[in-house]
């Protein structure tokens, strides 16, 4: 096949053939009979019906789309990658974070820094942990690639602020030691919405 | 029964007539306010959304948010428009949706009660001025408001204004004479152009209605009537998608805001005109007081028109004026000349 059609601009010469959509009416009669059929065949009266059955639905049962925003948040997927949670152990309250530092190897735009040192029980402790969100691309190699489930993913997502490249301090991240009880366990990549059940539409078959 | 009618009825005071007067201004003007809330919500709940919610308890405190707004902000002329017409025009829409409905009845005549002071004992007649051409009065006085649109559109040196003027004049002109023709078989069975008679010719409750007669006027009318105001099917005037806002373009502040007083003034002129001319006016209907059963039908029809918004798409102008000239003209032609061969017979 050469190339000689694909070169060829001037589309208005080519002979496309017009496909009759609908049987077009070619007498005036024929004309008056179609908007008669139009009138009649309830397509006005369809779409009034459908408002008034969104209204319905929209007033009485619940089904209102929109949602108050700043007030009132949908829960979001536990697969989301917000900004970053550090995790601390449920027994001891310590924090998870073993100073290994593949979240910094990992790191595809660098944007995390960290700095160790050994305590007097020869364990690595962290002493400087930062997150530059200006940077960050929130890929999650970084909770991925975590061997102690340290760092995760959180579920805070309205991350506007002044300055773009904000730092994100490790006391910052890490879960306050009074709200240890409330610290949520990383559900996995896999997990599916709090509000799954709700959001499941039924399928036809047919498709 | 108009004999009767005249003896029976208490005398007219200017009293009574300034009380009904400030009675229209005082409701209509807060109604037409209150229809952009109803509007907002209306539309909203039909595509799913909430509204206004902010502002007072559900949103309802919005007009008057809105009134700050609109009265607040700065009032822009166009450096070429030509400003006398255009500071006057939005005037004219608002004064003559007012003027216009000065004929129009909507609730029953009432005697203030006697314990009120000042005002104890006055008789309100349930319509402002009873001129005898009320019909042709308010119908006139609504196709003058067409000068509002056409005016403000030439006056204000925008391409947009201008087509919006030019649409103005070919969509009034060509529904004036559709709301003309299927008014008159009502008006040639009542025999009167009062609003008065019309009301008191439905007397006979549910199935005296003038809907029952004149079915086709009734729907031609309403058509007409949605073009008339500039309501959604025919909204070319200001169709956004096409001329920005059309004669409104260059408006802003509280002459802006004239213009939609006076589409909803009008918009509730057409329900009324609609309720008491075809849907039995203020007649108490079974044991529904008269004066709340006209409310319940001009919100319905008020609502109708937020309805039919939600619904259905605008049209082209060219089939906007297939319509009126080619079908709707000659059907209430041949519905005049049914009624009146029927009436012969």
């Amino acid at each position: 096949m050469s190339l000689e059609q694909f070169k060829n601009r001037n589309v208005g010469e080519q002979p496309y053939v017009l496909i009759e959509s609908e049987h077009r009416p070619k007498s005036g009669m024929g004309r008056f009979q179609r908007v008669v059929n139009r009138t009649f065949k309830k397509e006005l009266f369809t779409g009034l019906y459908v408002t008034m059955r969104e209204m319905i639905n929209t007033l009485f049962r619940g089904e209102m789309a929109a949602v108050k925003y700043p007030f009132e948040k949908l829960p979001i997927s536990p697969r989301y990658r917000a900004i970053h949670d550090m995790l601390r152990l449920l027994e001891s309250g310590h924090y998870r974070c073993i100073g290994c530092g593949l979240c910094e190897k990992i790191c595809i735009s660098n944007c995390i820094k960290m700095d160790t040192r050994y305590d007097e029980n020869q364990r690595k402790e962290v002493t400087e942990y930062t997150i530059n969100f200006g940077r960050c691309i929130f890929c999650g190699y970084c909770a991925e690639v975590c061997p102690e489930l340290a760092i995760v993913h959180g579920g805070r997502y309205e991350n506007a602020s002044e300055q773009r490249a904000s730092f994100s301090l490790f006391e910052d991240m890490l879960t306050p030691i009074d709200a240890l009880k409330q610290q949520q366990e990383f559900d996995g990549f896999g997990a599916v919405t709090p509000n799954a059940d709700n959001a499941i539409k039924k399928t036809p078959l047919a498709y | 029964m108009e004999i009767v009618n005249l003896a029976v009825l208490p005398e007219v005071t200017s009293a009574g007539v300034a009380i009904k007067a400030i009675i229209i201004l005082a409701i209509i003007s807060a109604v037409a306010g209150f229809g952009t809330f109803i509007e907002r919500k209306v539309l909203a709940f039909m595509q799913r959304r909430l509204g206004p919610m902010h502002v007072g308890p559900y949103g309802l405190l919005q007009i008057a948010a809105d009134g700050i707004k609109l009265f607040t902000k700065e009032d822009i002329v166009p450096q070429n428009a030509n400003k006398l017409i255009f500071k006057i025009a939005p005037s004219i829409t608002a004064a003559t949706a007012f003027i216009a409905l000065a004929a129009v009845p909507v609730f029953p005549d009432f005697t203030i009660p006697e314990w009120i002071p000042l005002l104890g004992g006055v008789f309100v007649p349930s319509i402002a001025a009873d001129v005898n051409v009320g019909i042709l009065f308010i119908l006139g006085m609504m196709a003058a408001g067409l000068y509002g649109p056409l005016l403000a559109g030439m006056a204000q040196a925008n391409k947009w204004g201008i087509i919006g003027s030019a649409r103005t004049a070919v969509q009034f002109l060509s529904y004036e004479v559709v709301t003309g023709l299927s008014m008159l078989a009502p008006i040639m069975l009542v025999g009167s152009l009062s609003l008065v008679d019309f009301n008191n010719y439905q007397d006979g409750g549910f199935t005296s209605w003038m809907i029952w007669q004149q079915p086709v006027a009734f729907v031609l009318f309403l058509i007409a009537g949605f073009a008339e105001t500039n309501r959604t099917p025919f909204d070319l005037l200001e169709h956004e998608a096409e001329i920005i806002s059309g004669f409104a373009t260059e408006y802003s502040g509280m002459r802006w805001g004239m213009f939609f007083i006076g589409e909803y003034a009008n918009m509730i002129t057409i329900s009324v005109i609609l309720a008491v001319v075809f849907m039995g006016g203020y007649n108490d209907l079974g044991f529904m007081a008269g004066w709340f059963i006209v409310v319940f039908k001009i919100a319905f029809f008020f609502f109708l028109m937020l309805w039919v918004r939600a619904s259905w798409p605008h049209i082209r102008p060219d089939q906007l004026m297939w319509l009126s000239w080619k079908i709707l003209m000659p059907v209430a032609v041949v519905n005049i000349v049914i009624t009146g061969i029927v009436m012969m017979i």
